[in-house]
């Protein structure tokens, strides 16, 4: 069952899930998506440049957070407006060899808007990793029945 | 070398074309984690009206980013990708991107703005869908005159740190 915009209220929670991230992760979004910036998986390049260590493509966090949406909305295309700042690096351990995660994304989302002329509403994400706000302003306009 | 200031206002024309293809959409969509079945089954994604495998939200990155590429190569922009931080990102769809499009970006630097010792640089990509040779491919063809249909328009703004920060 997909939503539809009279059932919404603002404030109206949409759920969360984790999201748990490894080199291997960032190293598939490298190919995926083209970029190929070392910071995202050569350690010393990140740490010469003066990160932490390697860190998540800020696309990749922003690519990953909003499947909440989608999943949500029951159609991908749904989305028609999605947008954020990048506020903060997440870094992501080498846990190479092993099962752990290398980092883990906190991901939430709620009503933050309902506009019935467009037939759209706008779902605010609250997205954390290690206890910080990696991404601010993630909105994601979705047009719905 | 310090950045351009005469950037802003600048547009790189739509350059090669970019074939959406199904096993793309499939990697991508594993790539940011997404489950939908519309990016993965045919089936699943005609049943909600679409021709083909839709494309995640943040598809269009790659297009985008191609687009990019062409302002932080071009020697006069200043620009030291290893410098550079991603600030922000927008996606406005003005239709769903399937498996099947032939995609071509226009590239505009909206603003260009110093801060400290690096600055701030704001582009927009005009993502359209295009028919064929229209997007000037062949020999002899204007790039992005033929036919096309609007699809994205995405922005941008990238820091490139100064050698300070």
């Amino acid at each position: 069952m997909r939503p539809t915009l009279s059932e919404l209220t603002v404030g109206q929670a949409l759920g969360s899930r984790s999201i748990e991230v490894t080199r291997t992760d960032l190293v598939k979004y490298a190919g995926a998506s083209g970029d190929f910036n070392p910071i995202h998986w050569n350690e010393a390049f990140a740490t010469g440049v003066g990160l932490p260590g390697v860190i998540a493509h800020g696309m990749f966090t922003m690519g990953a957070a909003v499947q909440l949406v989608t999943d949500w909305a029951g159609d991908p295309a749904a989305v028609v407006d999605f947008q954020t700042r990048f506020t903060k690096p997440v870094p992501v351990a080498d846990t190479t060899g092993d099962a752990a995660a290398g980092a883990v994304i906190e991901v939430s989302g709620a009503i933050g808007a309902l506009d019935a002329d467009a037939g759209t509403a706008r779902v605010d994400l609250t997205v954390l990793s290690g206890g910080q706000k990696v991404l601010m302003k993630a909105q994601a306009v979705v047009r719905l029945a | 070398m310090t950045i351009n200031p005469d950037l802003q206002g600048r547009s790189y024309p739509a350059a090669e074309v970019y074939d959406v293809g199904r096993e793309k959409i499939r990697e991508f969509a594993r790539a940011v984690k997404a489950a939908h079945p519309a990016h993965f089954e045919v089936d699943a994604a005609r049943a909600l009206g679409h021709s083909d495998l839709v494309a995640p939200p943040t598809f269009a990155i790659i297009v985008a980013q191609r687009a990019d590429a062409q302002l932080i190569e071009d020697p006069e922009s200043g620009i030291d990708f290893s410098r550079v931080v991603h600030a922000d990102q927008r996606f406005v769809h003005h239709r769903p991107i399937v498996a099947g499009d032939r995609l071509v970006a226009e590239l505009h630097v909206d603003g260009v703005r110093a801060m400290g010792g690096g600055a701030m640089i704001t582009t927009r990509s005009e993502i359209f869908a295009v028919r064929g040779n229209e997007a000037g491919t062949e020999a002899g063809s204007e790039p992005g005159t033929g036919a096309r249909e609007a699809v994205a328009t995405t922005t941008s703004s990238i820091l490139v740190r100064g050698q300070e920060q």
